[in-house]
């Protein structure tokens, strides 16, 4: 058998140190061939786990185990489910997008850029792929270090503030789920995920952990009001360090929650639930609000994926196959649109370098074939139906309706006010007369910039068209997960 | 009698060739000086094999139970003389551009080793001294080095006044723990603290000095004045120096004084090393913070992960003896490193010893840019780097026996850790050289320190066999 999993964290990894032997500025184009290489066939990896996967049992597929630190009982375990499986090729797939956008925007320093992009990218694997608590802890911290060099070299302004800000509010939020792991080695002498989904524990012990995974997960989310980092990560990071932010490690910490949070400890999950709902709805509603005032593009996007991402923790402490399978949803559309949303201020950006809203007008005019992919990601970022941000968004409602009409209401919110900031945005931008010289003299995509939000235009398309095989790769294992969110452990 | 000399080989062997050293150094023309240099890192080698070779997990008692000779003394003995022989290769070009590549360098730094590895192999509280006195006198000369400028002076002058009344009240406890048991024999005083009737009050007593002593050789709080200053004013080799073994030597002692002697007064002694421990996380890494010169951040940051250290020590079991040996083996190992680097970078007048002497690194040298950003992720535990392992040993030993709280206050103040860390990687990464001169330096010792930096990492991701030998060292030798 072919180890997939361990190929799809190594090759990219490997082919990240590759490109670092290339660091002179002479070896510059060598370094972004080899970086595609290594980022293509990352992604060719990831394949066969979708082909072969097998959609009728939610038990782990692909298991790799083997002993890694015996003294502590530490399992190099690696194994995915329908939750898991879908990220883990999602984030292959970004990568590949991420290194061929780079590819003449970074002039400075290309091989370490590259390199970081395809060592975050086996890292993410890894945390999707980890079965073991430490195992998957060492991903989880190990994969800062990119991001933070990430946007700290190659970012804006203000990205030295934006890179330690963003290290230590999720370091800070990460340690104590440490202690939360070893806590839980103690109790079950094991660090495997599937000994803790089986270990009773009392209440009070629940609630304690509890909050030190969701520290953890909410700041990586990120939940209102933990999210300050977010907007200025974004803000500062270079193109493909937002697009990998928005779609893959927010996903982290929502993900983080279906496979530890929710399992593990379901009595305070229940408990808590409405205290995680209201938070979840203020970042839907509040910073809505928030987004529709932002003057900065990316800003407004950063806004808006913590509204969205506000929706997927909504959706899992409904505990209903709808709202969990919604708020999956949600993750992998918002994975495409968010990605989408920073290319295309990326391509704004390269042009003016500016992504002030104040700065564009009538983008359509110079650049029409630009002007139809915004005006799709838009609409999509809106939750149109026959795109991917429908699909998510109408099962999680869906949900919250038979919860509690109520909240089905104001989660309904979001249909508005996402309209709103979204299309608010692309009216200045897009439309409308020519604003000035800068805007008359822009050039429309680029064929390698065509290319690239057309693989995205066309995923998005799909999953709104028929997201059937992406509900049914996930549906075994979501059921199987709620029916440990409904066994109590006390 | 034969068979006893076989337990002090290394010891020997380590006193011969240094007094070897110091009489071919009176003969050796100075332009020949290398010569005592290759002299004194065959002699570690030598050593290193000689340890190696008689190395046994039986513990052996020799000399009437003066020393012995276990597992936990060889693995401590073969990190000590691989930290010193590296030390030595780190800082050869160093020494040469300011005139201190000389005799008395090497064999000084050969004697401080032979204290310390008295220290690790002691069973008797008067060997332990002696090792322990042996190794600090040598030390404060080594730190007075640089005789012509007057902050080594000053810091010297400070080690040994702050030293010998720490070294006072050292003797102080033990004349204490002597009255109380009637032995100095560390197995004996633990067969009495363990039986303990009456005389609990002077014992208790005593062990308060005892511990003053062990955590001014450590160098926590609040006994932690002489560190940064002393890291501040030595040359940067004998920081280095001072650093590293030393710490292993000081984990020995703690480790034989309190595990072994004075386990009776577990109860007390944990007592102390939790607010030992506490403060010296808070403090450390919030004074670090403020640093400018990167010797006295790393002095900060060397009184925080001691803290940490101790956190390990103070569950008082197995487990947490060999995490907190692990701890230390790591920490001595990324400090090499971390001078390392800063060694490679300084030249003939100039002194790579302020934080923004790393701007713009990464422009300069990639490779050693990221050689100290391991390091740096190290210090501060992030994974995949050795540091990590070396944290999450000591705080699953911590929660392992209750002392949850003790971990929560541990890591977060590793997150405040983080942020003089990060603004190291910072400087390098982010920002624009300032210095463009190339760097240069032998080629054995940047071959060392490459290895040495990889090895930060490879350990990180195979962390078992450092982590079993800690746990090896400490199990067999009966605590």
């Amino acid at each position: 058998m072919i180890p997939y999993l361990s190929l799809s964290i190594w090759v990219p990894i490997l082919a990240g140190l590759a490109v670092l032997v290339l660091h002179r500025d002479s070896d510059a184009h060598r370094a972004r061939w080899v970086a595609l290489a290594g980022a293509l066939a990352g992604f060719l990896v990831t394949l066969p786990l979708f082909t072969h996967f097998d959609t009728t049992t939610s038990a782990l597929q692909f298991v790799e185990r083997g002993e890694w630190i015996p003294r502590f009982d530490v399992w190099y375990f690696l194994g995915v489910d329908g939750i898991s499986v879908l990220f883990v090729i999602l984030n292959s797939l970004m990568t590949l997008l991420v290194v061929w956008a780079g590819w003449e925007v970074i002039q400075s320093r290309v091989a370490q850029y590259m390199a970081a992009f395809l060592i975050m990218s086996g890292l993410i694997n890894g945390a999707f792929a980890a079965m073991d608590g430490v195992l998957f802890y060492v991903f989880f911290e190990a994969m800062l270090i990119p991001m933070y060099l990430i946007i700290g070299i190659w970012g804006g302004p203000r990205r030295e503030y934006a890179a330690i800000k963003f290290f230590l509010y999720t370091l800070a939020g990460s340690v104590l789920m440490l202690v939360a792991l070893v806590y839980l080695y103690n109790v079950t002498e094991s660090f495997a995920l599937q000994d803790w989904y089986r270990v009773p524990l009392s209440l009070p012990v629940q609630i304690a952990l509890f909050a030190a995974f969701f520290l953890a997960f909410s700041v990586k989310v990120p939940m209102w009001p933990v999210h300050t980092w977010l907007p200025d990560a974004h803000v500062e990071a270079p193109t493909g360090g937002s697009v990998i932010l928005a779609a893959i490690t927010l996903k982290i910490g929502a993900y983080g929650f279906i496979r530890f949070i929710l399992p593990i400890l379901p009595d305070a999950s229940r408990y808590l639930s409405g205290f995680v709902i209201v938070l979840s709805l203020v970042a839907v509603i509040y910073i809505g609000f928030v987004a529709l005032v932002q003057a900065d593009m990316k800003k407004l996007i950063a806004y808006s994926s913590i509204s969205h991402m506000g929706f997927v923790t909504l959706g899992f402490f409904l505990f209903s196959p709808l709202g969990v399978e919604g708020a999956l949803a949600q993750m992998i559309s918002h994975g495409f649109v968010s990605a989408a949303m920073f290319l295309c201020v990326g391509v704004l950006y390269d042009r003016m370098h500016s992504r002030q809203i104040a700065d564009f007008g009538g983008v359509a005019n110079t650049m029409p074939k630009f002007a139809a992919f915004v005006m799709l990601f838009s609409m999509a970022n809106a939750g149109l139906p026959a795109t991917s941000g429908f699909v998510g968004e109408f099962l999680v409602i869906l949900a919250a309706v038979k919860a509690n009409p109520w909240l089905g209401f104001a989660a309904a919110l979001t249909l508005i006010l996402g309209a709103a900031y979204t299309l608010w945005m692309v009216k200045r931008v897009v439309f409308g007369a020519v604003a000035n010289p800068h805007v008359a003299a822009l050039a429309d995509v680029s064929r390698r910039e065509f290319w690239l939000l057309a693989v995205v235009a066309v995923a998005v398309l799909a999953m709104g068209i028929w997201p059937k095989p992406f509900v049914d790769v996930m549906h075994v294992s979501v059921i199987d997960l709620l029916a440990h969110v409904a066994k109590s452990k006390l | 009698m034969i068979a006893q000399l076989y337990t002090v080989l290394p010891e020997i062997a380590i006193l011969v060739s240094a007094c070897v050293v110091l009489i071919v150094d009176l003969f050796v023309p100075e332009s020949k000086r290398h010569v005592s240099f290759w002299l004194t890192q065959v002699a570690l080698l030598a050593t290193i094999w000689i340890v190696v070779a008689t190395a046994q997990l039986a513990p052996v008692h020799a000399f009437s139970g003066m020393v012995v000779d276990d597992m936990l003394s060889d693995v401590l003995r073969l990190f000590a003389l691989v930290a010193v022989s590296l030390m030595l290769f780190y800082s050869r070009a160093y020494l040469m551009a300011r005139g201190l590549f000389r005799g008395e360098m090497f064999v000084l730094t050969l004697f401080s080793l032979l204290g310390m590895m008295v220290m690790m192999a002691a069973a008797n509280f008067i060997t332990l001294y002696l090792g322990l006195e042996l190794m600090s006198l040598s030390l404060y000369a080594l730190v007075a080095l640089q005789r012509d400028s007057s902050a080594p002076s000053e810091a010297a002058m400070k080690y040994f006044v702050l030293g010998a009344l720490a070294s006072g009240m050292l003797l102080y406890g033990i004349s204490m723990i002597y009255g109380a048991t009637g032995h100095l024999d560390l197995d004996r005083v633990a067969d009495a603290t363990l039986g303990v009737q009456g005389n609990r009050t002077l014992l208790v007593f005593g062990l308060v000095f005892v511990v003053s002593g062990i955590a001014f050789k450590l160098g926590v709080v609040p006994y932690h004045m002489w560190v940064p200053d002393v890291y501040h004013g030595a040359p940067t080799p004998v920081t280095l120096l001072i650093g590293t073994a030393p710490k292993l030597a000081a984990f020995a002692f703690t480790l034989r004084v309190l595990a072994g002697a004075l386990k009776g007064l577990e109860f007390d002694w944990q007592g102390m090393l939790i607010v030992l421990a506490v403060l010296s996380m808070v403090l450390g890494n919030l004074v670090a913070i403020a640093q400018v010169n990167i010797k006295r951040m790393l002095a900060y940051s060397t009184i925080a992960n001691m803290g940490f250290m101790l956190m390990g020590f103070l569950a008082a079991d197995l487990n947490g003896y060999s995490a907190a040996m692990f701890y230390v083996v790591a920490y001595v190992l990324t400090s090499l490193a971390s001078f390392g680097v800063m060694l490679l970078l300084s030249r003939e007048g100039f002194e790579a010893d302020q934080i923004d002497d790393f701007k713009g690194l990464n422009r300069r040298s990639p490779w050693w840019a990221f050689v100290m950003l391991i390091v740096m992720f190290s210090l501060a535990g992030v994974p995949p780097t050795l540091g990590f392992y070396a944290k999450f040993a000591v705080i699953e030993a911590a929660v392992n026996q209750g002392f949850v709280w003790l971990a929560v206050v541990a890591v977060l103040t590793s997150v405040v850790g983080a942020f003089y860390y990060l603004r190291v990687v910072k400087l390098m990464y982010f920002d624009d050289p300032v210095d463009t001169s190339p760097i240069v330096a032998p080629g054995d010792a940047r071959a060392l320190l490459s290895a040495n930096g990889i090895a930060l990492l490879v350990f990180g991701i195979l962390p078992q066999y450092l982590m079993g030998l800690c746990t090896l060292a400490v199990t067999q030798s009966h605590f």
